[in-house]
């Protein structure tokens, strides 16, 4: 049913199956803060400003950035389980961003979403049964007559004996609850999955089963993931593509060996040279960023990075880079890979506002 | 579980003893008790032939009050250990009798006020807390600030003026109308009926700011719990996620803390009652102390402490009851 109604509206972009599962555009997401007593909008929290990328079918993409980038809001609000402020997610030729909550609630079963805490994130009233099966009937995803024997099938593929589904999450470790996440997500035979964090609350060698276990559902199932993570040798191990984010924007995006064997973008050095090196005798070349994060209510102007990058010019002050190509399938943005014409947008934009700024009245404004 | 209560149960024998031994001390020792009361008014009379010691010595032996705190309040428990509450002073009627006289009055009006609680306080705390900072949320808020704080006599006065004295609609005080014997039966059900709206209202309005408060305060938790937004990932109705998984979570304390106030059922309305003359346990209760009445009174405050202490007990065990996490462990 929900399906031709999707299908309806948009008929020529379902019809030729592109070779994206998903493709974000511009996503946008700003959280206002409010004034205390009026509940006026007094600014914005930019956590997401401006994001691209696409995900081929079947593949997986990770995604980076240090604590309060705006990974987590980004797999969110594609998931639309924040209003986007703009931009546009295409998920299998259907623009996510703009459906009404009925549709994006039958959307569901085909994108679904495993969360970061699996101690939270399961509701602590529900047997697990019910935890995996009720959305499953919901949907009606399975006849009914199938429906306890296919619950049992979900469970044991995630590696829970069926056994398990009479119990309540508190009886459960970490890493159970987390195989109970993802058969909660998996129970829906979704084409895509966003893992937000999966493997971050658990401890390394239940870190490992999890991969494991969602590698090997992605090869079975033909999963398609958005993987969320700040463990950037968990996201090497899993990810075709990768995508380093800093302060709400995407600063570089590659495929896994490009990326790890030759970062452009500064912040993405530095970041690679902070994974550890399991090895006592060899010596690691940190870049060690000073400062600590700027404020996302009130980021810098310019690139975002150059208060804390090493590499930084005037120009960076003053325009923001633009999102290049700079080899094929190698996107950055920095200044330092400006082709001409964009040097020249680039000095044009820093000599207007030095100019502006010299005028006492206009600097008012610029604040 | 058994094991727990029972040990529960052997606690509650304890303080029991030890809270009816100070109320029983404070009883003893109030000034101008029934006694001295009683004494002062024979001693007189005229053509009264002892004076007012002589009287007071008399009387304190006939109701035994000439043995001392500690053996007077033995002598009180091992006759109420057997069941024997002894005859009230200021009703001159078995405490027990008088007890079953004015119980169901106050049972009745404590039910209508803690049903229409629930089904007031309990919805509106839901949808205040499911539109946080909307107007609703407010308004909600400002109006149990207003039921929470509120003096009971002041509301019952404010009540009895606008619906009594200015509309007329029911009657000051009491219980029954001037009418009330040539109606028919179900003409004194209905005069009765009447007679019960105000005081309900009153405890209604006074109760339900808190439990409404209460609700949303756990509601809000909830709907902002991880496992909200998995229910919502999922593809559950908006509406299943609030009734099926949010308010299931927010029960477990509702429920503890309204099974807790079960047994105060019947402890009665003190004041409620009085301001309304509803002939409960709670105004009986209150004349008596006026009169320094001792049997009934200790026996009304035994009666609150064994109620209070099963009260505890029971929310406790409500908590295995809706918590799977606690029943099983």
């Amino acid at each position: 049913m929900s399906e031709e109604k999707v299908l309806t509206q948009q008929p020529e972009a379902a019809e030729q199956k592109s070779e994206y599962l998903l493709e974000v555009t511009d996503l946008v997401k700003y959280f206002p803060i409010k004034s205390s007593f009026f509940k006026r909008t007094i600014g914005n929290v930019k956590a997401v400003d401006g994001v691209t990328f696409k995900i081929r079918r079947g593949e997986t993409m990770g995604l980076v950035g240090e604590s309060g980038c705006g990974k987590s809001t980004c797999g969110r609000t594609i998931m639309r389980l924040y209003e986007p402020t703009s931009g546009t997610v295409i998920f299998d030729g259907h623009d996510v961003s703009k459906m009404s909550t009925e549709e994006i609630r039958h959307m569901r079963p085909r994108m679904q979403m495993v969360f970061q805490d699996p101690y939270s994130s399961l509701s602590p009233r529900l047997p697990v049964g019910e935890i995996i099966g009720e959305a499953v009937r919901e949907h009606n995803i399975v006849p009914k007559e199938e429906y306890d024997d296919y619950i049992s099938r979900v469970m044991e593929v995630c590696g829970l004996p069926s056994y398990y589904k009479d119990r309540y999450p508190h009886e459960f470790s970490g890493g159970q609850r987390q195989r109970i996440c993802i058969a909660r997500s998996l129970a829906l035979a979704p084409e895509f999955i966003v893992c937000d964090e999966p493997v971050s609350a658990l401890d390394v060698s239940i870190q490992a089963q999890i991969i494991n276990l969602l590698k090997d559902l992605q090869r079975d199932f033909g999963l398609t993931y958005l993987f969320i993570s700040h463990d950037l040798s968990v996201v090497e191990h899993i990810s075709n593509t990768v995508g380093v984010m800093y302060l709400g924007n995407m600063v570089e995006y590659a495929e896994t060996e490009k990326i790890f064997s030759n970062p452009l973008n500064p912040y993405t050095k530095a970041l690679f040279s902070a994974i550890p090196i399991p090895d006592p005798d060899a010596k690691i070349n940190r870049i060690i960023l000073k400062g600590s994060i700027p404020s996302p209510a009130n980021p810098p102007r310019g690139c975002k990075f150059h208060t804390r990058c090493a590499e930084c010019m005037e120009i960076c002050k003053y325009a923001r880079p633009e999102w290049t190509e700079v080899e094929e399938g190698h996107f950055c943005a920095c200044h330092k890979y400006n082709s001409p014409e964009q040097n020249e947008r680039a000095n044009a934009v820093m000599e207007n506002i030095k100019s502006t700024e010299t005028a006492p009245v206009k600097e008012q404004e610029v604040l | 579980m058994l094991k727990y209560t029972l040990k529960r149960l052997l606690y509650s024998v304890i303080i029991l003893f030890f809270v009816m031994f100070i109320i029983y001390i404070l009883m003893y020792n109030m000034p101008s008790g029934y006694i001295e009361t009683k004494a002062r008014e024979l001693a007189s009379r005229p053509g009264a032939t002892k004076s007012y010691s002589q009287w007071l010595d008399d009387l304190n032996a006939q109701y035994g009050m000439d043995k001392g705190v500690v053996q007077g309040y033995l002598i009180w428990l091992k006759s109420a250990v057997r069941g024997d509450w002894g005859d009230s002073w200021a009703w001159t009627i078995p405490v027990t009798q008088e007890f079953h006289n004015t119980v169901w009055y106050s049972f009745i009006l404590g039910l209508i006020a803690f049903v229409f609680e629930i089904l007031i306080a309990i919805p509106l705390g839901i949808a205040a807390a499911k539109k946080q900072y909307s107007l609703l949320d407010y308004a909600t808020t400002v109006f149990a600030m207003v039921c929470i704080s509120m003096p009971t006599f002041f509301l019952a006065t404010l009540l009895k003026y606008v619906f009594s004295v200015k509309l007329g609609w029911f009657d000051l005080s009491g219980m029954q109308g001037r009418d009330y014997i040539n109606l028919s039966d179900f003409g004194k059900f209905l005069d009765v009926a009447k007679h019960f709206v105000l005081p309900s209202v009153t405890l209604i309005i006074i109760s339900i700011g808190g439990l409404m408060r209460y609700t949303r305060t756990n509601m809000l938790e909830v709907l902002n719990a991880d496992y909200i937004r998995t229910a919502r990932a999922k593809g559950v109705p908006e509406k299943k996620v609030i009734n099926y998984h949010a308010f299931r979570n927010t029960m477990i304390p509702l429920v503890t803390t309204l099974g807790g106030s079960l047994p105060g059922l019947f402890s009665g309305a003190l004041i409620t009652e009085t301001q309304f003359a509803i002939r409960g346990i709670g105004y009986a209760s209150y004349t008596s102390m006026t009169q320094a009445d001792i049997p009934f009174i200790m026996f009304y405050l035994a009666f609150i402490s064994i109620l209070t202490l099963l009260g505890n007990l029971i929310s406790d065990l409500l908590y295995g009851v809706v918590d799977p996490r606690v029943r099983l462990s």
